[in-house]
């Protein structure tokens, strides 16, 4: 069906207001002002609002916001929690743990002169500073494709609006806009539904280890007052995932934020093997450990959310830039997962790619290239040293568990500064390390209790999530048949328990079991994306201002 | 004929709500606000009246502190020609509105005030008739269609009882109902148009408005949970059950 | 001592339920109730206001402008009524009270309640905000209390009063700018989900479109509309404007039969404000029986048809 679409032309066009997307925005407005030139710079989000979609979180280093607002603080930015103590312990058991001494806490894991924040309110206050400043940014649309011509990014297509769930349209129909730019940067975040194809159509990966990832499922409770130490980071590895194994990776994270509330999540690596594995399951009994449960004791959970993270680091970065685009962020992968922080890695590399726009576009430049002065800013900035002494740590772990692979890397951060001799790669994506049902143990997880431990429905009616009813599913599936006959007998269908949300279910009514996708709870984790064993998944963007609701995540 | 339509900045309808624990209120911070779905169906029916060439002019007015003014930028987008914004920082009730917006419905010699029957947040359904009361006018609520003949109004109203038409001179009232229209969605272009489209900014004192007393709310609490009835077994004992309740 | 004005609701010479609930109501503030009657002809419908328990005195306007209910053409008669010593003025929270109670409000110059739904005094009152997902307790300042009722939070009084009947005239002038044109019941054969009083949603335990015919039958032997749980949206069984919860529609129906639904929250949430909530369903451990007011466990291909036949 060919439409009519209206076309706005931009110097700059950002896909998604995230801390990278914002970070290139408001550089590229300070270096037009600086140089007394106008850039027009339009910045498109899917979620219904600024910070709608922003999950983290998050102990913030303030690098990089120190750089883009030195002045961040008269500016109102919401830094309000410094970190005022960091414990790291070791989960043996669901009752036993030990504290690791400060002593042989790695550098990287120093969190003195950090903040506990809401990224998502970050964010809010990024866009208000980039609004402020004359860049245009619109939540609700949805960046659905990429406009590529001769081989060159003209910008991005944003989603058609007012179509029924057959893919016909709706008496309300709406074309999506194309808006086009010089360049175009893509700030998706992990995963991105674009970046994905951007990466595979010019084989930015084709000299990058294979991307690793993780999922993140994150509360926030209001607990009493008696039990909140505000600013006091507690981070964990081991129970209920491995602490000497390598099957089940991953570390959790409990923040004391401000008003009475607790930041509490679990990280669980991607590359799992057991596909019987749940990571909302593992959460949910995770808060029961004696260590979690003397916070959260007698408080009401009042937020849940779920993302996933990019963790490979260094050695999975693909190329970043490409002809009229580039990307930044997690769209690129620049979290440092020994520092479990990406959001001040993510606004340098935002503007990074800004002040290299900036300086095409200012002095004369059409746009439309590949800018290399982006990688070349790269590599001779502080976060391509950060990333760099930080390559090994996810490997380590891969390979030798969170207790060998964390020693190691304490002498590779405390001892060698970052820098052993050698790099250590892992690659084995993550949608190939499950092993067969039948091969694997069951794993039968406790029924919850309603108080510390939740089911995922009630979980996913805290994130707020809506959408559409009546639109295409935006979870396609290549091949129909895959989940039933293969995922099914072969991994007992891995996307019932890795999704987050409930989106995916086998359901069975008599007739034989059914792929049922319940694509109005998705929660925009882009798990599913990752973790099919099939690669059968394909996440792309709904309706715009579908999906979750966040406030303060 | 110039049309003026009320909207007001709401928690978003897709916001779970959350009650604070010390009973102070509910969370609004940080979290989502919109334009009042029924004020979307007003504008809406404002803007297709304005396509039937019924109404020439359309102006959106709103009460409220800075951050109404995106309330405003959303009524422009949808097709409003110009907003005036009531700024107030403070809370104002339902008669206090209405003294406002008679004010300004009086300045501006409009002939049709449309609104959304309630705002989903104090849930009120006051403002409109409290409008039409203080300028002894007429008012048509709850109205599912709307037909606008010379200076008058036909009106379907959805009531208890089935569909009312009202017939009333205008100026009057109009308060829309969910069935009155689906708003349409907002495009792009006119998102960007809407920033340059002009917001004259008022207060009470310019209108000459003298903010009524208020209810004090003085509690604020969940619902309470609903709790397991009985059990029963069979669907005679089922229709008993019912019966005793005087269901059935 | 307060003084309560009933404004009542009345169709074809028949008194509303809803007037019986709003005694209820004012007889939780204490003091004379009276009720006011305003028709073309009020005799018949101030008799049965008469009977209600609680009530001292019914007043009984007559005037031709009044033959049909018009808020705009009421409330100046109201104030004039009100004003003689009246400390409340009560009206039912139906689309007719909504419709009236703010108008007589800004004529007193008075804030209104609305939506009373449990009365501490006088002058504190329970209403719902964020549809109903927060209770506020409010103190209204001084001035008459104009207010509406909600009737599902209070039982209707008893019809075994004799109040006395006084017929008032009223010197108030009638506008003339709002005529009353007619009245239609709706036309559907099903009564609409949103308004009805009667509802049975089923689950995707109904396991296809064709077996939502059990429900469809069931809901058309009661008089009910019928609704669905987004599972069953999401399968496919039904069209998703019938969809119950979260996102879909909040009902508040008298009674809701909940068939082969487990009882997510979502769903929890757009049923919260049911009267009475059955749950039908095969599984005793289902969430849904945690709040329902009866529940029975059982097939539901057996026992909705079984229920279809007896009621």
């Amino acid at each position: 069906m060919s439409v009519e679409r209206d076309v706005m032309e931009y110097d700059v066009v950002v896909v998604g207001a995230g801390p990278s997307g914002l970070s290139t925005a408001c550089r590229l407005k300070q270096l037009a002002e600086a140089a007394g030139k106008e850039l027009s710079v339009c910045v498109v989000e899917k979620g219904s609002e600024v910070g709608a979609h922003i999950l983290s979180g998050a102990v913030f280093e303030p690098r990089a916001l120190n750089e883009l607002f030195p002045d961040w603080k008269e500016r109102g930015a919401p830094l309000n929690v410094p970190v005022s103590g960091d414990d790291i312990y070791f989960f043996r058991s669901e009752t036993a743990a030990f504290k690791m001494p400060h002593l042989f806490v790695p550098k990287t894991m120093h969190n003195d002169g950090n903040y506990i924040i809401s990224l998502a309110n970050l964010c809010r206050w990024l866009g208000q500073q980039a609004e402020g400043m004359g860049v245009e940014i619109y939540p609700g649309f949805a960046a659905q494709t990429a406009i590529i011509e001769d081989g060159v990014v003209k910008g991005i297509t944003v989603g058609d609006m007012g179509v029924n769930r057959e893919g016909e349209h709706k008496p309300d129909f709406t074309p999506g806009m194309e808006l086009r730019a010089k360049y175009t940067v893509f700030a998706e975040g992990c995963r991105g539904h674009i970046g994905k194809q951007l990466i595979a159509q010019y084989a930015l990966a084709q000299d990058a280890d294979p991307q690793h990832y993780a999922i993140g499922i994150k509360e926030i409770w209001t607990v009493p007052e008696s039990q909140h130490k505000p600013g006091l980071v507690v981070h964990g590895a081991g129970w209920p995932l491995d602490l000497t194994g390598t099957s089940a990776l991953g570390g959790s994270f409990l923040y004391h934020f401000e008003n009475n509330q607790v930041l509490v999540g679990l990280i669980v690596d991607l590359s799992y093997t057991n596909p019987h594995l749940s990571p909302f399951d593992e959460f949910q009994r995770f808060k029961h450990h004696p260590v979690i449960k003397q916070y959260l004791d007698g408080g009401t959970r009042t937020s849940y959310g779920a993302r996933a993270i990019c963790k490979g680091g260094f050695n999975s970065l693909p190329k970043s830039v490409f002809p009229g685009g580039m990307l930044v962020g997690c769209d690129l992968g620049t979290m440092n997962f020994a520092k479990i922080k990406g959001n001040h890695t993510a606004m340098k590399s935002g503007m990074l790619a800004a002040e290299a726009i900036a300086e095409a576009l200012l002095a004369g430049g059409e746009g439309g290239d590949t800018l290399d002065s982006y990688p070349a800013k790269f590599k001779a900035s502080w976060l391509y040293d950060e990333l760099y002494r930080s390559r090994n740590f996810g490997p380590l772990l891969h390979k030798f568990g969170a207790l060998v692979g964390g020693a190691l890397n304490y002498i590779e951060q405390n001892w060698f500064g970052g820098k052993f001799p050698f790099t250590v790669h892992d690659l084995k994506p993550d949608h190939a390390t499950l092993k067969l049902a039948s091969a694997s143990s069951k794993i039968t997880y406790p029924k919850p209790d309603g108080k510390l431990s939740f089911d995922k429905l009630s979980s996913v009616f805290l994130s707020s999530t809506n959408h559409e009813e009546d639109q295409p599913v935006h979870l396609t599936l290549k091949d129909a048949d895959i989940p039933i006959a293969k995922n099914l007998p072969m991994y007992d269908e891995p996307a019932q328990r890795y999704c987050p949300a409930g989106v995916y279910e086998v359901v069975d009514e008599g007739s034989g079991p059914r792929f049922q996708i319940n694509a109005q709870n998705c929660v925009h984790c882009k798990t599913c994306d990752i973790k099919d064993p099939a690669q059968n998944i394909n996440w792309v963007a709904p309706e715009g201002g579908g999906g979750p609701n966040y406030a303060n995540m | 004929m110039k049309a003026l339509v009320s909207v007001k900045r709401v928690v978003d309808y897709n916001v779970r709500i959350q009650v604070k624990s010390d009973g102070s209120g509910v969370v609004t911070d940080g979290v989502k606000h919109s334009m009042n779905p029924f004020d979307e169906i007003a504008m809406e029916e404002a803007v297709r009246l304005k396509e039937k060439g019924k109404v020439t002019e359309i102006v959106a007015v709103t009460i409220g502190g800075a951050k109404n003014e995106e309330t405003l930028r959303t009524a422009l987008a949808f097709g409003a020609d110009r907003a005036i914004h009531v700024k107030e920082e403070g809370e104002v009730q339902p008669l206090t509105a209405a003294k406002a917006f008679a004010a300004v419905l009086k300045k501006e010699e409009a002939k049709l005030f449309l609104a959304g029957k309630q705002a989903i947040d104090d849930d009120a359904n006051q403002t409109g008739q409290m409008v039409a009361a203080l300028l002894d006018i007429a008012q048509a609520t709850f109205a599912s269609k709307v037909e606008i003949d010379g200076d008058k109004a036909t009106v379907t109203r959805e009531i208890d009882a089935g569909l009312e038409t009202l017939e009333v001179d205008l100026p009057a009232v109009i308060t829309t109902d969910l069935r009155l229209n689906e708003p349409r969605y907002l495009k792009l272009p006119d998102i960007m148009k809407a920033k340059k489209k002009p917001i004259e900014a008022v207060s009470f004192a310019d209108l000459g408005v003298t903010p009524a007393a208020g209810l004090k709310t003085t509690k604020t609490v969940p619902p309470p949970a609903r709790s397991k009835g009985i059990m029963v077994k069979t669907t005679d004992e089922l229709v008993e059950a019912l019966k005793s309740k005087g269901l059935l | 001592m307060s003084k309560i004005l009933i404004v009542a609701e009345h169709a074809e010479g028949k008194l509303n339920g809803g007037v019986a609930k709003t005694v209820a109501a004012a007889k939780g503030v204490g003091g004379e109730i009276h009720v006011a009657v305003f028709a073309a002809d009020a005799a018949a419908v101030a008799e049965q206001a008469a009977k209600l328990d609680g009530v001292t005195k019914v007043l009984a306007v007559n005037n031709a402008a009044n033959a049909n209910p018009v808020a705009a053409v009421l409330a100046p008669q109201i104030v004039e009524v009100a004003s003689g010593g009246y400390t409340h003025v009560f009206v039912p929270g139906t689309t007719f009270g909504k419709d009236l109670a703010p108008r007589i409000a800004a004529k007193l110059d008075v804030q209104q309640v609305s939506d009373v739904m449990a009365v501490h005094g006088p002058n504190s009152f329970d209403r719902p905000i964020y549809a109903g997902n927060a209770i506020t307790t409010v103190e209204t300042p001084a001035g008459t209390v104009v207010a509406t009722v909600r009737l599902a939070s209070f039982q209707a009084v008893g019809a075994g009063g004799s109040a006395s009947v006084e017929t008032v005239s009223v010197g108030a002038a009638v506008p003339t700018h709002t005529r009353y044109v007619k009245l239609e019941a709706q036309k559907s054969e099903r009564p609409d989900l949103q308004s009805a009083a009667r509802v049975v949603s089923g689950g995707r335990a109904l396991g296809s479109s064709e077996n939502f015919k059990v429900i469809f039958d069931f809901a058309d032997k009661i008089g009910a509309g019928v609704g669905a749980s987004r599972a069953a949206v999401d399968s496919g069984y039904v069209p998703n404007d019938m969809q119950v919860g979260q996102t879909g529609k909040i009902i508040a129906p008298e009674l809701y039969f909940a068939v082969g639904i487990s009882g997510a929250i979502q769903h929890l949430a757009g049923i919260k404000d049911a009267r009475t909530i059955v749950a039908i369903n095969k599984d005793p451990e289902a969430p849904i029986f945690e709040v329902a007011d009866i529940g029975l466990v059982g097939d539901l291909f057996q026992v909705v048809p079984e229920l279809t036949g007896k009621v």
